[in-house]
C-alpha cells in the first residue's frame, strides 16, 4: 500500500493560462486546428522565428480532439530513416520541453516494449532495432526473460494464444500528461501574443488564383498571409473546401482507462499483433489503446466489439488486469494514409501548408512537427525533417512505408 | 452493437461484416493511357466525407457477398444498402 493518495503530487489545475480573444481581421499566419500540433507550431513560430502575428483557430475548445484522447505514448523507434529522423527530433525536444515551456508536463521516460508474438514479428523487430541503432536511436532486442525483468506483469509463459517471443525496448521512450503538454504550449503561445481563438470553425476559404486570401469562419472572415492546416481527422473536411485531394481516411480509434490502481505497470507495452498498448498513468489508471475501427468515421466513438477484443488481448497478456474495472472508453478520429506516414508540406495553393496523416501516432510527434512546420512556414521551404513527407510522394512512388514495420497499430 | 442489413440475409450484427472502403471506383477504361498522377489517384486517393458516403461492405461471416451501402460517417447510420449492380441511390 502506498501511503500517498494517487495523484497527490500532481500540480493543481491553474485558473487561466491564456486569453480568449476576439479574432482580428487579419494575421500573417493562420493555423487551423488548436490541438497539439497547431499549438506547438504556434509556440515555435514565436520562439524560433519571432513570428507572433498568428491565430490558432479551433472549432471546439483547445486540445479537445485527439490531444485529449490519445494514449500519450512517446517513442522514436521507427524503421525508416525519414520517420526515425522526425520522431527522434521530437523525442529530443520532449526531453527539454518542460524547461522550454516552463510548465510541468510529467514526461516520464519509462521505456517502451514492443512485443513480438510470431517468428515474423521477431525478424521484423530485430531488423528495426538494427535500423534504429544505425540512426543513433536507443534500441535493444530483449528475450522473454529480459522482458519479464523490465515488466513483471507481462505474461511470458509459452502456453498463451499470443506468446511473447521477445520485444524491442527503447529506454528513452515514455509518456507525458497530454493536457499539460497542450496547456504548456498554449500558455507560451499566448504569452508571445498569439491569439488562440476557440469556438471558431472554418466554413470555407476565399481564394485568388493559387493563393488563399481569407479563411471564412463562424466568427467572421479572417485574411491570412499563410495558412497551415493542422486538423488531424478533420483534414479532409478542409481540403474538400479547397478542392485539394488528400489520400487520408478518417477512422475512429478507441482507448480506455481503468480505475486508479497502485503502481503495477512500470513501463509502456505495445503489441502490434493483438492491437493493444498499455501504460499506467501518473494517477494510477491503466491507459489502453486499441487498433482503429475498420470503417471511416467522424463520430469520435467506435464499436464495442473492438474494445472487447482489445480487452481480451490485454487480459491474456496481463492476467493481473483481469479484475480491474473499466472506468470509461472514448474515441478519437485518426487520419490514416496509405503508407502509414504523415503528409506535411506544400499544397497546390502557394500559401497553404498541410500537416495531416499522422494516424495513430501524432501525439509523440507534437514538438517535432511543431518546430519543423514552424520552420517550414517561416522559410517558405519544407524543413528537411518533413521534406520526405510530401503529398506528391503518392505520385512519385517515394512512399515511407511504416505499416507494420514500426509497430504502428493500424 | 450495430445491426447492418445485408441485402441478402437481412439484419445481422456488425461483427459479421468487413469494410471495403469507397464504392463506385471503377477500374480505368484505358489503363495504359493513365498518367502517373491519374494512377496515383486511382490507387491511393479515396473520398473521405463527413456525412453520407457510398461504400462497399462484405458479409464476411454470413453469405460472404459484397454489397454497397450509403452510410453517414458522422452518425454511422446506414441509410441504404444496395446490390453491387444497382446504381448509386439518390437520397433526398
Amino acid at each position: 500500500m502506498s501511503p500517498r493518495t494517487p495523484g497527490a503530487d500532481l500540480p493543481e489545475h491553474p485558473d487561466s493560462l491564456w486569453r480568449s480573444p476576439e479574432p482580428e481581421r487579419s494575421y500573417d499566419v493562420v493555423i487551423v486546428g488548436g490541438g497539439g500540433h497547431g499549438l506547438a507550431t504556434a509556440h515555435y513560430l514565436a520562439k524560433n522565428h519571432g513570428i507572433t502575428n498568428v491565430a490558432v483557430l479551433e472549432k471546439g475548445w483547445l486540445a479537445g480532439g485527439n490531444m485529449a484522447r490519445n494514449t500519450t505514448i512517446i517513442r522514436s523507434n521507427y524503421l525508416w530513416d525519414e520517420s526515425s529522423a522526425i520522431y527522434e527530433h521530437a523525442l529530443q525536444l520532449w526531453e527539454g520541453l518542460e524547461e522550454d515551456l516552463g510548465y510541468p508536463i510529467l514526461f516520464s521516460q519509462r521505456g517502451v516494449l514492443n512485443l513480438a508474438h510470431t517468428l515474423q514479428d521477431v525478424r521484423d523487430s530485430v531488423r528495426r532495432v538494427e535500423a534504429n541503432k544505425l540512426n543513433g536511436i536507443d534500441a535493444e532486442w530483449l528475450e522473454p526473460d529480459e522482458v519479464r525483468k523490465i515488466c513483471p506483469v507481462v505474461n511470458t509463459s509459452t502456453d498463451i494464444r499470443y506468446p511473447v517471443l521477445g520485444a524491442t525496448y527503447q529506454p528513452r521512450a515514455g509518456i507525458a500528461k497530454h493536457d499539460y503538454v497542450a496547456w504548456g504550449f498554449a500558455r507560451r503561445a499566448d504569452e508571445a501574443g498569439i491569439d488562440l481563438v476557440q469556438d471558431c470553425e472554418v466554413t470555407g476559404f476565399d481564394t485568388d488564383g493559387d493563393r488563399v486570401t481569407g479563411v471564412r469562419t463562424t466568427r467572421g472572415t479572417i485574411s491570412a498571409g499563410t495558412v497551415a492546416l493542422c486538423a488531424a481527422g478533420h483534414t479532409s473536411v478542409l481540403t474538400d473546401m479547397l478542392g485539394i485531394r488528400v489520400p487520408v481516411q478518417s477512422h475512429p480509434l478507441q482507448a480506455l482507462v481503468s480505475e486508479l490502481l497502485e503502481p503495477v505497470h512500470p513501463t509502456v507495452v505495445m503489441s502490434n499483433a493483438v492491437h493493444v498498448y498499455v501504460s499506467q498513468a501518473h494517477k494510477g489508471e491503466l491507459v489502453m489503446g486499441a487498433g482503429v475501427d475498420s470503417y471511416n468515421g467522424y463520430g469520435q466513438r467506435g464499436a464495442f466489439h473492438v474494445i472487447e477484443r482489445q480487452m481480451a488481448a490485454a487480459v491474456e497478456l496481463f492476467p493481473v488486469f483481469a479484475r480491474a474495472h473499466l472506468l470509461r472508453t472514448w474515441g478519437g478520429i485518426v487520419d490514416t494514409t496509405p503508407d502509414a506516414s504523415p503528409i506535411v508540406g506544400r499544397t497546390p495553393y502557394d500559401n497553404v501548408y498541410l500537416n495531416c496523416g499522422w494516424g495513430t501516432g501524432g501525439f509523440k510527434a507534437t514538438p517535432g512537427i511543431g518546430s519543423a512546420l514552424a520552420h517550414t512556414i517561416a522559410h517558405d521551404e519544407p524543413h528537411p525533417y518533413v521534406a520526405p513527407f510530401t503529398l506528391d510522394r503518392f505520385v512519385t512512388g517515394a512512399l515511407v512505408d511504416e505499416h507494420g514495420a514500426a509497430a504502428v497499430a493500424h | 452493437m450495430q445491426l447492418i442489413a445485408c441485402p441478402w440475409c437481412g439484419p445481422r450484427e456488425e461483427v459479421e461484416f468487413s469494410y471495403g472502403g469507397q464504392a463506385h471506383v471503377p477500374y480505368p477504361d484505358d489503363p495504359g493511357a493513365l498518367s502517373d498522377e491519374e494512377w496515383a489517384h486511382y490507387v491511393f486517393f479515396r473520398a473521405n466525407p463527413k456525412g453520407r458516403f457510398a461504400e462497399r461492405w462484405k458479409h464476411s461471416a454470413g453469405c460472404r457477398r459484397w454489397f454497397n451501402a450509403i452510410r453517414d460517417t458522422a452518425t454511422y447510420r446506414f441509410e441504404r444498402v444496395y446490390r453491387l449492380d444497382d446504381p448509386k441511390p439518390v437520397i433526398p
